[in-house]
C-alpha cells in the first residue's frame, strides 16, 4: 500500500502539520498514514513524502493545508501524482538536500521517531551490539579518536579526550550526562535530533557509556521542549523492552540506567558545571575549574558531558570506522556539523555540511541567499557567545579555528543571517541584554560587566552615547573576558568585539552624528514628508499624538522636527508612502 | 502556616515518591507547578519542612530559573520568543501588538486573568520567526496584525475554551 508520511517535527506542527494529518486521516482510503520527524526544510513545512508500497519515496509535496487533503488522497489513491505537481517540491528547494552530508541527521525526517522498529530497520542499535560482542571500552575510544570527532556543543573540544579522561579517573560509580539544554538562541537542531531521531541519541549515550565505564545516565533537556522530552521517554521505554537499555543489555555484563531531567530555563546550564549543579537540584551556578567533571562531576563522581549532536555521530563512526569520518573535513576539523540556517535568509532550516565549505557555500549556495531582494549584511554565528561575520569573510572555511580567527567562534552551530536592515549596534545590545538577564551572578566581572556594557550600549542606540564609549566599552570587553569565571562571561563580549571590528562605522555614526545607518533605531530615525506624494488626507496628521504634523485638507503635509517624538505613527499610516523614513 | 485553599496532600504525595532522593528538588518544583499552576508558598514550606531544605535555598532555586513562578498566571500563557531569528525578524514589533492588544507588559496578567505575557530567549523554532506560543500552540511568521487577530480568538472564546 502506498504511504504518506507527514513531518511532525515541532517546526512542523507550528506550521499546521498536524491539522494537515487530521485532515488526510479524515479521508484515508487507500494508503497508509504516517509520521517523521525534521527533514530539515523548515521554509516548506508542512511537508508529507508519498512512499510506493516498497517503500521509495516518490513525491515530497510541501506547504501543505488541510484544504489540499482531499486533493492529495484521491492523487495517491488512483497513483495519478501528477495532478498534484503543483504542491511538489521545486528542484531549485529540494537541491537544498543534495548538497548535504547527512551524519547526525541521517534519520531525520526519513524514520519514524516514535517507532523502535523503524529505528533498527535502518541499522539502528547495531553499533552498540557490536562494540559489546568485539570492542574494549580503550577500542572504542581509539575509534573515536581516529574519528576525530569534537564537541558540537561549541567549545569543539576532542570527544576522545573527554572520554579517556572519565575512563581513567578513579572510581567505581561513574556518570554519562548529555547535555540537551540547548540554549543558544537560534539554534535548534539539539531538538530536531531528539524529536526526528531520539534512538541514535540512546544508541551513542550507550556506547559512550561503556566506554567510560558508567551505568548511569542523564539527558538533561530543556523544559521548553515538550515535545521532544515525549519522544525520549517513549523511546527509552521502548528500548528498555527490547533491552537496549537496563540490566545486562543484549546479554552482555554492560548495564544502563538513563533519565531525563528536565531543565527549568537557565542558559547558563548549558555550561558543564552549572548543568551539573543544576542536575543536584540546586541553582545552575558554575563550579571552579579544576577540579574537571571527569575527576569530580555528579554529585562528586566522575562524570562525563556530551552534546546531543556529538553523540549522534557515534553509532554512524562505530558502523563505518573511525576513518570515514575524519575523511570528511579540514585539518583540524573532522566530519560534518549541523547549522541552523535563520534570519533573512530565503530557505531557513536545518543544514548539515562537511567540515572545510565555506560560509557563502552554506548562505548562498544552500540557503539561497537574503529574502526579498535584500543585501548581506552579517552572519552571526556562535550565539550569545561568537560574533558577526561581515560579507569580506564569507568565504572562511568552517572549521573551529578559521572561525574562531575571525572573532566568532563554530558554536553550537546556530547561523542568523543579516541583511542591510539589521542595525549592528542593536544586535550587540540585543545580546548583551540577554547575557545580563542569563548571567548567574556568582563573579563580579560577567554580573556587573555585561550591565555596565550594556547600559552603554543602549544609550548609543538611542542617541545618548558619548565620544568615549567605544574605547570605555573595549576596556570593559577585555575586563569581563579576562576575569569571568565561566564560559558565559568569558565569551559575552564576542558580539561587541566582532561589531566593533566589523562595523564600527555603525557605532561612530550612532555616536557622532546621531543616525543608525540601518534605520532600526527607532530614537535615531528622521521622518519626512514628501510633498509631491501627499495627497492632503490628514489621517497621519489625525493619528499624531502629539501635533508635529501640519496641513490642510488637499494640501501636502509638513513634520516639525523640533516637535516630532520619532514615534513612527505617520510612516505606518500613511496608505501613499509619502513619509519617509530616513 | 495558612493553607489558605492549597491542596497539600499533592505536594505530600510528591514527596513521599522522593523520599530519600536529595537531587530531587528542581522535579519537585517543577511537579508542584504543573498542579497548582505557579509556586503557592504554603507548597514551598511543606517541601521545606518535609525535606530539611531552608525556605530561603528553595526560593533562591525557584527564583534562578524562569520556568518556575510565585504567582498565578492568566489561563492562556502568552510565551513570546525574542531570540535571535525573532528578534531579526521583527519580534520587538509583535511584543508591541501584544502589550497593545491586551495592555500588558512583559510579566504581567490581564485584569480578567485570561492572559499572561512572557517573554521568552528561545522556542527553538527560528525558522517560522517571529513566533509566539500560546499555552502549548506555537504561531509563527507572525506580523503585528497577525498576532493580535490570534489574541481577539482568544479573547472570543473566552474563558470557555481548552
Amino acid at each position: 500500500m502506498m504511504k504518506i508520511v507527514i513531518g511532525e517535527g515541532s517546526c512542523g506542527i507550528a506550521a499546521g502539520a498536524e491539522k494537515v494529518y487530521k485532515a488526510l486521516d479524515a479521508v484515508r482510503d487507500g494508503f497508509e498514514l504516517g509520521i517523521t520527524g525534521c527533514i530539515g526544510m523548515c521554509f516548506l513545512e508542512p511537508i508529507a513524502d508519498v512512499y510506493n508500497e516498497k517503500g521509495l519515496l516518490l513525491k515530497r509535496l510541501v506547504r501543505l493545508t488541510p484544504e489540499d487533503a482531499p486533493r492529495v488522497a484521491a492523487a495517491v489513491k488512483s497513483g495519478d501524482l501528477d495532478s498534484v505537481k503543483d504542491l511538489e517540491i521545486k528542484d531549485e528547494d529540494a537541491e537544498i538536500l543534495s548538497k548535504q552530508t547527512r551524519i547526525a541527521l541521517r534519520h531525520c525526517g526519513l524514520i519514524d521517531p516514535e517507532d523502535i522498529d523503524s529505528y533498527t530497520a535502518d541499522d539502528g542499535y547495531k553499533a552498540i551490539e557490536k562494540v559489546l560482542k568485539e570492542y574494549t571500552p580503550e577500542q572504542v575510544i581509539e575509534v573515536i579518536k581516529t574519528s576525530g570527532l569534537a564537541g558540537r556543543g561549541g567549545a569543539g573540544f576532542p570527544t576522545w579526550f573527554k572520554w579517556d579522561a572519565a575512563r581513567k579517573s578513579p572510581g567505581e560509580e561513574k556518570y554519562l550526562i548529555c547535555n540537551a539544554d540547548e540554549g543558544d538562541p537560534g539554534a535548534f537542531m539539539d531538538r530536531a535530533v531528539i524529536e526526528s531521531d531520539p534512538h541514535s541519541l540512546i544508541e551513542g549515550m550507550l556506547i559512550g557509556a561503556y566506554a567510560i565505564g558508567a551505568s548511569r545516565a542523564f539527558v538533561y533537556v530543556r523544559a521548553e521542549y515538550p515535545l521532544a522530552i515525549l519522544r525520549l521517554k517513549k523511546a527509552i521505554r521502548d528500548a528498555e523492552e527490547k533491552h537496549y537499555l537496563g540490566k545486562n543489555i543484549l546479554g552482555s555484563d554492560f548495564s544502563l540506567e538513563l533519565r531525563i531531567k528536565a531543565g527549568a530555563g537557565a542558559f547558563v546550564c548549558g555550561e558543564e558545571t552549572a548543568l551539573i549543579e543544576s542536575l543536584e537540584g540546586s541553582r545552575g551556578m558554575p563550579r571552579l575549574k579544576p577540579p574537571f567533571p571527569a575527576q569530580k562531576g555528579y554529585i562528586n563522581k566522575p562524570s562525563n558531558i556530551n552534546n546531543v549532536e556529538t553523540f549522534a555521530n557515534v553509532a554512524w563512526i562505530i558502523n563505518h570506522g573511525g576513518e570515514a569520518f575524519a575523511a570528511m573535513g579540514t585539518e583540524t576539523s573532522k566530519g560534518t556539523k549541523v547549522f541552523a540556517l535563520t534570519g533573512k535568509i530565503r530557505r531557513g532550516g536545518l543544514v548539515e555540511i562537511p567540515m572545510g565549505l565555506t560560509l557563502r557555500d552554506v548562505i548562498f549556495g544552500i540557503g539561497g541567499g537574503i529574502r526579498d531582494g535584500k543585501k548581506f549584511k552579517a552572519v552571526q554565528m556562535g550565539g550569545p557567545s561568537g560574533g558577526c561575520i561581515p560579507e569580506s569573510l564569507l568565504d572562511t572555511v568552517i572549521d573551529y579555528k578559521a572561525l574562531s580567527a575571525t572573532g566568532a567562534i563554530m558554536g553550537s552551530g546556530g547561523m542568523v543571517v543579516m541583511d542591510e536592515n539589521t542595525c549592528m549596534v542593536n544586535m550587540a545590545k540585543f545580546f548583551l541584554d540577554f547575557t545580563t538577564k542569563e548571567s548567574c551572578g556568582k563573579c563580579v566581572p560577567c554580573r556587573i560587566g555585561t550591565k555596565r556594557m550594556y547600559e552603554i550600549l543602549d544609550r548609543i542606540t538611542k542617541g545618548e552615547g558619548k565620544p568615549d564609549d567605544i574605547e570605555k566599552l573595549e576596556t570593559l570587553c577585555t575586563g569581563v573576558k579576562d576575569g569571568a569565571l565561566c564560559g558565559l562571561g568569558q565569551t559575552a563580549p564576542n558580539p561587541v568585539l566582532t561589531t566593533l571590528k566589523y562595523f564600527r562605522d555603525e557605532y561612530e555614526a550612532h555616536i557622532g552624528e546621531k543616525r543608525c545607518p540601518a534605520g532600526e533605531c527607532a530614537e535615531l530615525r528622521r521622518y519626512r514628508i514628501d510633498k509631491d506624494a501627499c495627497r492632503g488626507c490628514t489621517l497621519c496628521a489625525r493619528k499624531y499624538p502629539v501635533g508635529a504634523i501640519a496641513g490642510s485638507v488637499k494640501q501636502p503635509h509638513e513634520i516639525d522636527p523640533e516637535k516630532c517624538i520619532r514615534c513612527g505613527a505617520c510612516y505606518d499610516v500613511c496608505r501613499f508612502g509619502a513619509v519617509v523614513r530616513e | 502556616m495558612k493553607e489558605n485553599n492549597i491542596d497539600l496532600a499533592f505536594i505530600r504525595g510528591i514527596l513521599r515518591e522522593y523520599e530519600g532522593d536529595d537531587h530531587a528538588l528542581i522535579e519537585i518544583l517543577q511537579r508542584a507547578q504543573e498542579h497548582y499552576g505557579y509556586l503557592p508558598e504554603e507548597a514551598i514550606y511543606e517541601v521545606s519542612r518535609i525535606k530539611g531544605i531552608p525556605p530561603a535555598k528553595i526560593l533562591g532555586v525557584a527564583t534562578f530559573y524562569t520556568q518556575f513562578r510565585l504567582r498565578p498566571v492568566g489561563k492562556y500563557l502568552i510565551m513570546l520568543c525574542k531570540g535571535t531569528a525573532c528578534h531579526v525578524n521583527g519580534a520587538d514589533g509583535i511584543e508591541k501588538a501584544v502589550s497593545e492588544e491586551l495592555n500588558i507588559k512583559d510579566g504581567e496578567t490581564t485584569e480578567d486573568g485570561l492572559f499572561s505575557l512572557k517573554t521568552v530567549a528561545c522556542l527553538g523554532c527560528c525558522s517560522l520567526s517571529p513566533v509566539m506560543m500560546i499555552n502549548d500552540e506555537t504561531y509563527g511568521s507572525l506580523t503585528p496584525e497577525k498576532a493580535k487577530e490570534i489574541l481577539r480568538g482568544y479573547k472570543a472564546r473566552g474563558g470557555d475554551a481548552e
